[in-house]
């Protein structure tokens, strides 16, 4: 084999004493994205190649920043809710509830315990759709469309679930300061029992199409993997860092929202690859019906929010005939009421990992400072990395796998 | 592991001067310190044998165009998982030299997490293998999460503060 001459590529900084040198063919460029039906979003990745394997990968991110942090800076707290939607928005409730939980941390606002319960559910029915989201459409990725039809269906059914609790149903904007905007209606009950008795048949035949197929093993196993010391330096959370052997789950480490009464595993891979990141979603799927199972079980009786009148919109009635109801009805929908001094930090486990909430606030009635931690932008730093070495088909089930979402990507 | 075996930890490695501003929210240890001691104060934390501050959770800048001198800060979330700690480390530039020494060589995670920084506040990182604008467009020359950027049009008439009794 001859020497071959480089081609300087101005686009990537490309370090020539990395493995994979000296290079078979010469170097090429390809550009992945920014819209690329297989990305899933925008994200745009300039590819270095040596014939079909990926030598190195430059990522630009940005391109649907929408600039929450700043306009975080100008709104009242609730109108903030609504932001908090359109980061994650495969599992809107949780990075809603997550953000309710951190500005009652602020203001001191004791959650009743039937409220919890049910932003448990709500958490965790979420975290259901995120996964089939992430899963199937892995699946369909490496050729596998079926399955994604049958698991699918349960998403949108998931869907109905969240339009009885707030009428919305990508972006919910559901809850409130203090709890929940409305108790579970019985359609809403009936519905989550109609989930839990029939999502584990479609998510077993969806595990029998696909979890042992060989085509879809072969495809996944050993492909985009990171150790756990890396994935750690990294800042990995969620799914990803625990499919690489960690058993950092926020839920687990740092109960809220009463997740201390729960009983549930944190499922844990070994190999940090596409497929145990796969097969850590689906064994979390299992952990998340537990969960409903039993909230759903033991949901406790009482009022569905707590008695907070400066921050909870009052009921529309009581506006209408009662003084105190419309003048805090007035207040809080103009956003007149100040917030205490105070530094918050608070997370959830998201779908994809710790969602944080970094809350500054100097008394007035929008926030100093609002730093969102989105786990996606910390772990999609390592894209780069975990494709080195490998071809463009292996990059593309390792994106999908890895659950980025554009939408907390770039804020 | 207590936050004051912490602080104190701290205070005898690196002076009693070191560490100041030393509060607790909720919980997580907050303190101030020097920026010429952020780089040797994470590598002491991580190495530590009990502490062990391996996880970078987030960077975060902040503006204070009040705090003469110290307008621009860095607020460092560091988090030992096999403890369970969380801690806040803070440490402030002036506007006109915002010079911080980058933590990338520490933690990796940290590169976006200052970029990003750099991109909102225009903090320099330096040492940072590539100081660039991440989410907004490499064209821009301005650091738009600086106060003195207002969020809105001030020509609006209808969101004067002082006709709600702002």
């Amino acid at each position: 084999m001859s020497e071959v001459a480089l081609v300087n590529n101005p686009n990537v900084g490309l370090d020539k004493t990395q493995k994979g040198g000296p290079y078979v063919n010469e170097l090429s460029t390809l550009n992945l994205g920014p819209t690329h039906p297989a990305t899933h979003g925008i994200f745009q990745n300039i590819l270095t190649m040596d014939g079909e394997t990926i030598v190195d990968a430059e990522q630009t991110v940005g391109y649907i920043h929408r600039a929450f942090e700043k306009i975080a800076e100008r709104r009242p707290f609730y109108q903030i809710t609504t932001l908090t939607d359109r980061m994650n928005y495969c599992s809107a409730p949780i990075n809603n509830m997550g953000w309710h939980m951190t500005v009652e941390k602020l203001l001191g606002i004791e959650v009743p315990k039937r409220a919890q319960y049910m932003r448990v559910i709500m958490m965790e029915l979420a975290r259901l759709t995120d996964h089939i989201v992430c899963n199937s459409i892995l699946a369909v990725d490496t050729g596998a469309l079926t399955g994604f039809l049958y698991v699918y269906q349960w998403r949108e059914f998931i869907y109905e679930i969240y339009e009885e609790m707030c009428g919305a149903r990508l972006t919910t904007n559901m809850g409130r300061f203090g709890g929940m905007e409305r108790d579970f209606t019985p359609v809403a009950i009936e519905k989550i029992h109609k989930l839990l008795k029939e999502l584990p048949a479609a998510l077993k035949e969806f595990e029998g199409m696909v979890m042992r197929n060989r085509i879809f093993m072969d495809r996944t196993q050993n492909v985009g993997g990171i150790s756990a010391e890396r994935a750690l330096n990294y800042g990995f959370t969620g799914p990803n860092l625990r499919a690489a052997g960690v058993d950092y789950d926020v839920r687990a480490m740092n109960p809220y929202s009463s997740y201390e009464d729960f009983e549930f595993d944190v499922p844990v891979g070994t190999k940090g690859d596409t497929y145990d990141r796969f097969l850590v979603r689906e064994e979390e799927m299992w952990q998340s019906l537990r969960i409903i199972q039993q909230a759903i079980d033991n949901l406790p009786e009482g009022p569905y929010h707590a008695d907070a009148p400066h921050y909870y919109l009052p009921n529309k009635q009581d506006v209408y005939h009662n003084m105190e109801a419309l003048i805090y009805h007035f207040k809080i929908v103009m956003g007149e009421i100040d917030a205490p001094v105070g530094e918050v930090y608070h997370s959830v486990e998201g779908g994809n990992g710790e969602l944080g909430f970094y809350l500054v606030s100097d008394g007035g009635r929008t926030p100093y400072r609002l730093k969102f931690r989105r786990p996606g932008y910390i772990y999609y730093q390592a894209f780069p990395e975990m494709i080195k070495g490998t071809t463009l088909s292996d990059a593309i089930v390792t994106m999908s796998s890895m659950n980025v979402i554009a939408g907390e990507l770039d804020t | 592991m207590e936050n004051q075996q912490i602080t104190d930890a701290l205070q005898a490695q690196f002076g009693a001067d070191a560490v100041y501003g030393v509060t607790e929210s909720h919980g997580i240890l907050q303190f101030t310190t020097g920026v010429d001691n952020i780089v040797p104060m994470l590598h002491f934390l991580y190495a530590h044998p009990e502490f062990k501050f391996q996880f970078l959770t987030d960077l975060a800048g902040i503006h204070f165009p009040d705090a003469k001198g110290q307008e621009l800060g860095v607020i460092y979330h560091v988090h030992s998982l096999e403890n369970n700690v969380r801690l806040m480390i803070k440490a402030y530039a002036p506007i006109d030299a915002p010079h911080f020494p980058t933590i990338t060589g520490l933690y990796a995670a940290a590169n976006w997490m200052e970029r990003e920084a750099f991109d909102f506040y225009g903090i320099l990182f330096d040492g940072h293998p590539n100081l660039t604008r991440i989410l907004n467009m490499d064209e821009m020359d301005y650091h738009p999460m600086r106060k003195e950027y207002p969020l809105e049009d001030a020509t609006r008439h209808d969101k004067i503060d002082e006709l709600f009794g702002r």
